[in-house]
């Protein structure tokens, strides 16, 4: 089950001058529970493609399926997707609108139709999983931090209790420790919901830390699709996108080009230190 | 003196009720001294709120110190006959490029500026090709800005202020909301014009990695600089610095847990030149 896309391609414009090929028969299988990370630079199709999975663009050719359903179908209900798929979009801070915190993060369970009690329920539970402490229920989102804002923002997508939840840059514009406060809740969230996570980031050491595949676009294309290690382990290819694997892992590969016993796949601080250790107590 | 010099500088948010009482003053900047020497290539660190943006906004002459004195070539900001000198002085490049950008050709845009302080026609052609080349955007002159990519959008804002030959930049996370080519030719370009034209560049950042080559860093917490130095220095602060909900680079991460785990690595190791100079001195030293 979860989603699958065979032979999809895009054409922004297609009648026109600005034709422009946005995709370019997409292949993808997306299994439930999976964290991937996307990746590639301005213009290679992300958020186009992330905008497919929940109908918001429907494809000029190709087939989408979720749980084996034809999004395409002409009975297939649109705004069933659209429940199921969460979609984060960049600066998601920008679209609070309500008067505080708990109505902003409600809107979107009342506007599927739940009762008013329900639809706090499930707004609570949305801001305790992202860390939104009770005294800010009643504050106007307007006077939280930008981490916290983007907080709530991301609250109202779960509290639509999305089977897969796409973010889009989720971390763009905040201070470091804004960047990993949020990255941790998502991982957790991940962790003891099962959800199904897309992460499109531009940065590879987040991607490395956090996901178990990534997924590569260029020009339209899936360029590359594994495991972070799988991926990193060819940064050539990556520089030739306009992408690096994180800095570690060059640091990696220098020492093992002078010592080539040490491991040169670590793709995170954690394991290049442990890598190092292992070889000096090895060497010794 | 330095071309920014600030002494004990104050700014105050006040927020008041509808009755015009004061309901909440915030420090924003709280006593910040500063004295920066002309040419150098200066980088501000701190976390979300901590009065970078602020700071940045007075030396331009956007606000006025509320408090203490801040003095952009000598000339007080708070003096209000100084404000337009002030801004010709130092000029400001912002987080994002579409906020920035106002004609409709990249050489209209970055006529702009010399345009309204009323430099003649010709000079303002001279100024605006030699903006251009200084940022490699010359062949894109004839273009619509809205085409271009998000680093290119920032090269061409870069290159509309420096048609306004300040001695000073100051770039406030110019980088932060492009992807890392578009950052790489933000920060190349700026590093450039600081090493040939001798531009003063003050950079307001959360990439670590864009920190490194500067000449003097400053941390921000709370309105005040907590932390000031060479990079090597502050970035030896790695505990400090993660307290400051702040980050370093991931190879002076490894070399700091490295150090931890009991080896003999050096503080603030910055490139991986550096790491793998010290990792052959911990290696031969067996």
């Amino acid at each position: 089950m979860g989603m699958r896309l065979e032979h999809v391609s895009y054409i922004y414009s297609p009648d026109n001058a600005f034709r422009k090929q946005a995709l370019k028969d997409i292949n993808l299988e997306i299994h439930d529970g999976e964290f991937i990370g996307l990746i590639g630079h301005t213009g290679s199709g992300k958020s186009t493609l992330i905008q497919h999975l929940n109908g918001l663009i429907r494809a000029t050719e190709g087939k989408i399926y979720y749980n084996d359903q034809d999004i395409y179908a002409s009975d297939y209900r649109m705004t069933d997707l659209r429940s199921h798929v969460g979609l984060v979009f960049q600066y998601p801070e920008h679209q609070l609108f309500e008067m505080t915190v708990l109505k902003d993060v409600c809107y979107g369970p009342k506007n599927l139709g739940l009762s008013d009690d329900e639809a706090k329920k499930r707004a609570k539970e949305a801001l305790t999983m992202v860390s939104i402490a009770e005294k800010e229920y009643e504050k106007s989102p307007f006077e939280l931090s930008g981490g916290q804002k983007r907080r709530v923002a991301i609250a109202g997508v779960l509290a639509m209790h999305p089977d897969i939840l796409v973010l889009d840059e989720p971390t763009a514009g905040l201070d470091p420790k804004g960047r990993n406060d949020i990255l941790d809740q998502i991982s957790s969230l991940h962790k003891q919901t099962g959800i199904t996570v897309i992460l499109v980031s531009h940065s590879m050491e987040d991607v490395a830390k956090y996901v178990d595949r990534i997924i590569v676009m260029n020009r339209g294309q899936v360029f590359m699709d594994g495991t972070p290690k799988a991926i990193f382990d060819r940064s050539d290819a990556l520089e030739s996108v306009g992408l690096a694997a994180p800095q570690v892992t060059y640091v990696m590969r220098c020492l093992h080009s002078i010592y080539p016993d040490m491991p040169m796949d670590a793709t995170t601080v954690e394991e290049a230190k442990t890598d190092i250790l292992k070889y000096l107590e090895a060497d010794k | 003196m330095g071309i920014i010099k600030a002494a004990k500088l104050f700014y105050d948010y006040v927020s008041k009720n509808e009755h015009d009482e004061i309901e909440d003053v915030v420090h924003a900047v709280a006593g910040v001294d500063l004295d920066i020497e002309a040419g150098q290539f200066i980088a501000v660190l701190g976390h979300n709120g901590s009065g970078k943006s602020t700071l940045a906004k007075q030396i331009n002459a956007l606000l006025f110190p509320t408090g203490g004195t801040l003095w952009v070539k000598n000339m007080d900001t708070s003096e209000p006959e100084n404000m337009w000198k002030i801004r010709q002085t130092a000029g400001m490049v912002f987080q994002n490029p579409d906020n920035q950008i106002i004609a409709s050709l990249v050489e209209e845009d970055v006529g702009f500026g010399p345009e309204n302080i009323g430099v003649p026609t010709k000079e303002i052609w001279k100024r605006v090709n030699q903006s251009l080349k200084s940022v490699g955007m010359i062949e894109y002159s004839h273009h619509s800005p809205n085409k271009l990519s998000g680093g290119q959008k920032q090269r061409v804002a870069i290159a509309g202020v420096m048609a306004m030959e300040p001695e000073c930049i100051v770039l406030d996370e110019p980088t932060a909301m492009l992807d890392p080519n578009g950052r790489k030719e933000v920060i190349e370009t700026i590093r450039q014009l600081n090493k040939e034209k001798k531009v003063t560049v003050i950079l307001i950042t959360h990439y670590m990695d864009e920190v490194v080559h500067a000449d003097h860093v400053y941390v921000m917490d709370d309105g005040k600089i907590v932390l000031s130095g060479k990079p090597k220095d502050v970035f030896s602060q790695v505990e400090l610095l993660k307290e400051l909900r702040l980050d370093v680079p991931q190879v002076t991460e490894l070399a700091y847990e490295l150090k931890q785990a009991g080896l003999s690595m050096p503080d603030g190791v910055l490139t991986i030149e550096e790491f793998l100079e010290a990792f052959e001195k911990i290696k031969g030293g067996e």
